[in-house]
């Protein structure tokens, strides 16, 4: 039996030098390991990431508060958003999906396993890259720190004349490097799901994991590029004396904000749509049925990977664009919600008529449906233009965007965490542990970021370093701040999970969820190989097949 | 449990998926020409909006040869694929050789052309709008013709060194879709500035 066989090769592996193995870590090419890095690595920014954005509750939580000066503020809140995007979001699904990609289509390692780890690194040297203009950003001039021009950078704020120093050069190439990695990785995701799918996995039996993270790697060829193009323009400007986006010599404040939305809107959906796929994944199993509608799902993404390219004005309508624009960009971004719609349907249809379980990986899928649903309400509400000049840069934009992003994709996130931690260490998550990070971290989810649409309904205005009394906003604030505490302590529930199940948790075995997907029919934590020898698969559930052969999903395709 | 080998009826014949450096190339390409379409559009937005001289009508002279230059190398590196399949090496290092000479003329002309702009012309990267697109959009291609003539030249030195044969023309395939590429973006380029910004 193969698993008997890696059980002894990992007893040898711990009695090695631990030089020996930070070495192969560091060098390793294996996409498991490299999954396992990005993964790690993003759960080290989310807690710097979280401690921003405490800071910044903090300050809030009362009017004219001075927990920290205006400048700090302004950096808190740049490099909370700059990290959670670029730092944490990213790398994280991508760990996800170059660990899962090559176990759900059969295949030995990712088509360019150097390639890939080239680009982990360089995502890696972005981060720090970031962090380390904590020290380097004061540059020549003696002016700026960490950048604070904001997670978007607008022209002309991160010109010389009003970022001197090296603090936006230092987000500016933390970006491009990591932009570099991004494209790399999304090159050979694509080039793994087209080239290495194991036999008889033909593209309309692959696992819907796969397939998302195929339309998502695309998304990303068409979107961070033009971030890259855009931080080359500004690096001219800034380093060359360039005028791409210099008001003075005739150029254009407002290219940029179009750049950098190109980008900025498509990303969204590059960080959703994994998060569509785990929740592809689980909630079948969890559901005992496979999943509803699995040809529409395909085509429902790739409808929002095509329409999500035409909707980046909708951040813009306050600058003046043509009548005609802010139609244009207000039909795109409601049609959105269409194949989105369509996508939360089929989800239901899954779980409708099905033998629930409500295992913790399932709680946290039921919780993204839930609350993604109502973030994609409020985002309708704001792609209407007319009602988007009322709100656009308050805090009501705020709430809608974090309940996009730690409602749904924090959620969803969190659900796959708890589903493949067996498979990638071996070991369960305790299931009290998970249900008590759930209910917290619901709660305080919650109970920020519902109130928080308030303020902004009553006009306060996002960015803000503190307000006056007595404006209707203070109650509010402190109880946005309180949600912001319970969600950390959710967060530390999550981390102690992690660490007393890595060590004590209980033995996973190769398929703890009676799951259908090939990564569960190996032993857990998978052999360096992989696969013993390349399956065969006749269907889109293997495992079901193998389980069940008197009655092959086979038969019915 | 053992690994999976799940009974299948009859094992699909002939299961063959697309050569993987290709679809990596086809991907680089993809997004590449993302890149250059923010430049692209940077540029056209930016026509006739420099509010000091000189303009693109005064300074820019169309480079017919070198362009004639670059565009027939896409014709002699696949030629060279071709030989290289049938295993016709020295005709293949020949036209490939062709391929860096046609390349690094190109490059020698863009060079040239700059030298003139900046020496008798004075303009710069910061002389005005035109300045800045111009050699960013340009200067962006350039750097692309340099990396392929760096990939080209290690092919060439392994070829000298008699390690490139018949087996390697899938990889040698994927590298001149890369050329192919820069070739065709060259086009664009030689559209948008050389005819129509002027």
């Amino acid at each position: 039996m193969s698993s008997d066989a890696i059980a002894i090769q990992t007893t040898e592996a711990t009695a090695q030098p631990w030089v020996q193995t930070l070495h192969e870590w560091v060098t390793t090419v294996d996409h498991k390991r490299l999954g396992i890095l990005y993964i790690l690595y993003a759960l080290f920014f989310l807690v710097v990431g979280g401690i921003e954005a405490t800071v910044i509750r903090i300050q809030l939580m009362r009017p004219r508060n001075d927990f920290v000066s205006p400048e700090v503020f302004n950096r808190m809140f740049t490099m909370h958003g700059t990290t959670m995007i670029f730092f944490v979001a990213m790398p994280v699904l991508f760990g996800f999906g170059n660990y899962l990609v090559p176990l759900m289509i059969g295949a030995r390692d990712m088509a360019f396993p150097r390639l890939n780890a080239f680009s982990f690194w360089l995502t890696a040297f972005g981060g720090f890259l970031l962090y380390f203009s904590f020290i380097g950003g004061n540059g020549l001039y003696g002016a700026g720190n960490a950048p604070d021009v904001g997670w978007w950078a607008y022209a002309p704020l991160a010109s010389r004349a009003f970022s001197p120093g090296h603090s936006s050069d230092y987000w500016t190439i933390a970006l491009l490097a990591s932009g570099f990695g991004s494209i790399g990785t999304a090159i050979n995701i694509i080039a793994t799901i087209i080239s290495m799918r194991c036999p008889g996995m033909k593209l309309s039996r692959m696992p819907l994991l796969a397939w998302l993270n195929l339309v998502m790697s695309g998304m990303v060829l068409l979107a961070i590029t033009p971030l890259s193009a855009a931080q080359l323009m500004l690096l001219v400007d800034r380093y060359l004396g360039g005028h791409f986006f210099d008001t003075q010599a005739g150029g254009s404040a407002t290219l940029w904000m179009h750049f950098f939305w190109i980008f900025g809107h498509p990303e969204v959906y590059v960080l959703i749509i994994p998060c569509f796929a785990f929740a592809s994944e689980i909630i079948p199993v969890f559901s005992r049925k496979p999943i509803f509608g699995y040809p529409v799902m395909v085509g429902a993404t790739v409808c929002i990977a095509f329409v999500s390219m035409s909707v980046w004005a909708h951040h813009m309508f306050t600058i003046g664009m043509s009548s005609y624009a802010n139609s244009f960009f207000t039909i795109t971004t409601m049609a959105v919600g269409v194949p989105t719609g369509i996508k939360i349907f089929n989800w239901l249809g899954t779980m409708w008529g099905g033998k629930i379980q409500f295992k913790t990986p399932m709680l946290f899928c039921i919780g993204f449906l839930f609350q993604f649903l109502i973030a994609g309400l409020t985002g309708i509400m704001l792609a209407s233009s007319p009602f988007d000049w009322q709100l656009s840069g308050s805090y009501f934009v705020v709430a809608h965007f974090h309940y996009v992003i730690v409602g749904g994709i924090l959620f969803a996130l969190f659900g796959a965490f708890y589903y493949w931690h067996p498979k990638i260490t071996g070991r369960m998550l305790n299931e009290g542990l998970g249900k008590l990070h759930f209910w917290l971290f619901l709660i305080g989810f919650h109970l920020t970021f519902d109130l928080m649409h308030i303020p902004g309904l009553l006009g306060m205005p996002r960015r803000i370093y503190t307000y006056e009394p007595g404006r209707g906003w203070d109650t509010l604030n402190f109880l946005v701040s309180i949600g912001a505490f319970v969600q950390a302590i959710a967060i530390l529930v999550f981390v102690v999970n992690l660490v007393v199940s890595y060590f004590k948790g209980a033995k996973a075995g190769n398929d703890p969820w009676d799951a259908w997907t090939l990564e569960w029919s190996i032993s857990s934590p998978p052999p360096v190989y992989n696969f013993a020898s390349i399956p065969t698969v006749a269907s889109r559930r293997p495992l079901w097949d193998l389980k069940h052969p008197e009655d092959p999903d086979s038969r019915y395709e | 449990m053992s690994a999976i080998t799940t009974p299948l009826p009859e094992s699909p014949v002939a299961w063959k998926l697309p050569y993987r450096g290709k679809v990596g190339m086809a991907c680089l390409i993809f997004a590449e020409s993302a890149i250059f379409t923010i430049f692209v559009v940077a540029y056209l937005y930016y026509v006739g909006k420099s509010l000091s001289g000189p303009a693109p009508r005064e300074v820019l002279e169309t480079p017919i040869f070198y362009t004639i230059c670059l565009l027939s190398s896409s014709l002699t590196i696949h030629f060279a694929g071709k030989l290289l399949e049938r295993g016709r090496r020295n005709a293949f290092l020949l036209s490939w050789l062709l391929t860096i000479a046609l390349g690094a003329l190109f490059l020698y002309g863009t060079g040239q052309e700059w030298h003139r702009l900046i020496y008798e012309h004075g303009l710069t990267i910061s002389t005005n709008l035109f300045g800045t697109t111009y050699y960013s959009l340009v200067g962006l291609h350039a750097f692309h013709v340099t990396a392929g003539l760096i990939m080209l030249s290690v092919v060439l030195s392994f070829g000298l060194a008699g390690r490139v044969g018949p087996e390697h023309s899938a990889r040698v395939n994927v590298l001149s879709l890369y050329w192919h590429f820069v070739d065709a973006v060259w086009v664009i380029v030689f559209t948008v500035v050389y005819v129509l910004g002027r």
